[in-house]
């Protein structure tokens, strides 16, 4: 069987000469259909870089990102992004955010009658399922954080893709609201046949979330380790307390400190506070 | 165990923040009051000036000579005709900068080999003085009205592209990249995206340029004309009018804040959705 989406040895640098920054080195990883997988690491070990290469919104310097077994040349509406904040459409109501692709050309041929009905039954189904039925004819300023998430969301959702890009996209919520977002996720997944690749700070979201957790370590930003979640599918929030969560939680936590150069910066912290103690 | 101390007593003014807290809120009638007072002085201190005598009125003419001008002016030498004819000449002149930087300033903005192309040339002709284009004009355009707009464009319209192209810019590109990941084509992006996003910075655009617009009256009306405030102006130099000159300059002052508000006004009927307000 094909994979979802095939990543072939991508490599990406940024820059030229002294300046040149390796944010990707052979990258390789097959995402199967419908699998939700998550991808952790230190900052700027290249996650937005990779997600952005499948969006199509970078180019690689060298490999291949295949959907479907055909190469991604550009951005399309296959592959929806949901972004960490600052993408809703401001002038339009939430209602006429999420309808937004409707007006695409992509999306308006050979279209029927039943096609525009069955399209305006999927925006208020997709309010409905998040929680946004009331808040419908406001505009996103009007919103919290965590409504305008699920409105991005919804919007990203309307036109069906058949991957779902999402960069840190509960990033700026609060612990609570990042916990209700993550069951919703989860019901979502159940509804919509969806491949969903979800990029985070946080590991335990990506444990909860993830059939997979990729781990990325950077300079040179690569693909560490490939961690398959012990979990059964359907997931609830007693699972965080399980051993077999907590021992995954801390084997990737050590993995990421281990990688991520941390050990470097402290022993520049033991000779910076070794030359205070000399000026004491 | 005691019962809890009720904590908060029961007429205690709500906190107030300092209005001089940085971004700091003022009321609306305070808002109003200071500015009274803000546009009163200098009036104040121009009558306390002159009716001190201290400086010959041929030089600095006191509030009421001027006002008493100016009812001359509107009575005996057509002041709304001068009006009509010098608002007419100021927008036309903007009017026909937005219609050609509007597109340019969108082109300039969003695709880079057009920046590459105009950007630097436009940044180039707009330090060179639309005064001294004055002579060129009347050579190219000739002396009629079509030379008085055409100064005035002159002195908007280089500006006014470079304004555009950086609000066209200001757009976040998390808007534009949600589209791309939607499927939509260049042309859909520019029409559904880039141009609502930057429509309440577009007309921020236009209303300060129209501001400048209205500083180049007299420039253009340098130009042959027999009629208008600039052109008055003019002529009171010629005659030692001062009060007449103060008068026709208050007046431009006055046009142009009027119309500033009328733009602040559409402002905020036009885009409800902005947070602020
Ligand atoms: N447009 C760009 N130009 C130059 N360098 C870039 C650009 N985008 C990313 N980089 C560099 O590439 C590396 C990877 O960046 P990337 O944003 O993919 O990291 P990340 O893993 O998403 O980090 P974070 O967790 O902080 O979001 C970083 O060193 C970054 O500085
Ligand atoms: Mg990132």
């Amino acid at each position: 069987m094909t994979p979802k989406i095939a990543i072939r040895d991508v490599n990406k640098q940024f820059g030229q000469g002294a300046q040149a920054v390796q944010a990707l080195q052979h990258a390789s990883l097959d995402v199967a259909d419908n699998e939700f997988i998550t991808f952790v690491g230190a900052s700027g070990c290249g996650k937005s870089t990779l997600l952005r290469i499948i969006g199509g919104l970078e180019t690689q310097s060298s490999g291949q990102v295949l959907l479907d077994g055909a190469p991604v040349t550009g951005p399309g509406a296959d592959r929806a992004m949901v972004f960490q904040h600052y993408s809703l459409y401001p002038w339009l109501t939430v209602l006429d955010n999420i309808k937004f692709s409707r007006q695409l050309a992509v999306n308006q041929k050979d279209r029927t009658s039943v096609d525009v009905e069955r399209a305006s039954g999927r925006a208020d189904a997709l309010l409905s399922l998040m929680g946004l039925t009331a808040a419908a004819h406001k505009y996103p300023a009007q919103l919290s954080g965590g409504m305008q998430q699920r409105v991005a969301i919804a919007r990203a959702l309307m036109s069906k893709p058949r991957v779902l890009l999402m960069d840190e996209p509960f990033g700026a919520l609060d612990a609570q609201t990042r916990e209700v977002m993550h069951d919703l996720i989860c019901h979502v997944r159940r509804l919509e046949q969806v491949t969903i690749v979800f990029v985070t700070h946080d590991v335990e979201e990506a444990i909860y979330l993830g059939d997979r957790v990729v781990l990325m370590a950077p300079r040179p930003g690569r693909i560490d380790t490939i961690y398959p979640v012990p979990l059964p599918a359907a997931r609830d929030q007693d699972m965080k307390l399980a051993p077999a969560f907590t021992g995954l939680k801390r084997e990737i936590l050590n993995r990421i400190r281990d990688t991520a150069g941390m050990k470097t910066d402290l022993e520049q912290l033991q000779k910076l506070s070794g030359l205070a103690a000399l000026h004491a | 165990m005691s019962a809890p101390e009720m904590i908060a007593p029961a007429h205690v003014a709500p906190p107030r923040r300092s209005v001089w807290a940085i971004r700091g809120e003022l009321s609306t009638r305070a808002y109003l009051a200071i500015a009274l007072a803000g546009l009163l002085l200098p009036l104040l201190l121009w009558w306390a000036l002159s009716a001190s005598q201290w400086v010959s009125p041929v030089f600095l003419p006191g509030p009421y000579t001027v006002l008493q001008r100016l009812v001359q002016w509107w009575s005996e030498d057509n002041l709304g005709g001068d009006m009509a004819i010098s608002g007419y000449r100021v927008i036309a002149g903007w009017a026909l900068s937005v219609v050609v930087a509007l597109p340019l300033g969108l082109l300039i903005g969003t695709f880079r080999p057009v920046q590459a192309l105009l950007e630097p040339l436009t940044d180039f002709i707009r330090y060179m003085p639309a005064v001294a284009f004055v002579p060129l004009v009347m050579l190219w355009v000739g002396i009629d009205e079509g030379a008085k707009v055409a100064v005035i464009f002159i002195g908007t319209f280089f500006q006014m592209v470079l304004m555009v192209a950086e609000d066209v810019r200001r757009v976040p590109a998390m808007q534009i990249e949600a589209a791309q990941t939607m499927g939509a084509t260049r042309g859909e992006i520019i029409k559904l995206v880039i141009v609502p996003s930057a429509r309440p910075a577009l007309l921020d655009t236009l209303r300060i340029t129209m501001g400048w617009a209205w500083t180049y009256l007299v420039v253009a009306e340098l130009v042959a004309a027999n009629s208008g405030v600039g052109f008055a102006i003019l002529k009171a130099q010629r005659f030692l009018q001062t009060d007449k000159i103060f008068a026709g300059i208050l007046l431009i002052g006055a046009m142009g804040l009027v119309i500033d508000q009328l733009f602040r006004l559409l402002h905020r009927k036009a885009f409800p959705w902005l947070a602020r307000h």
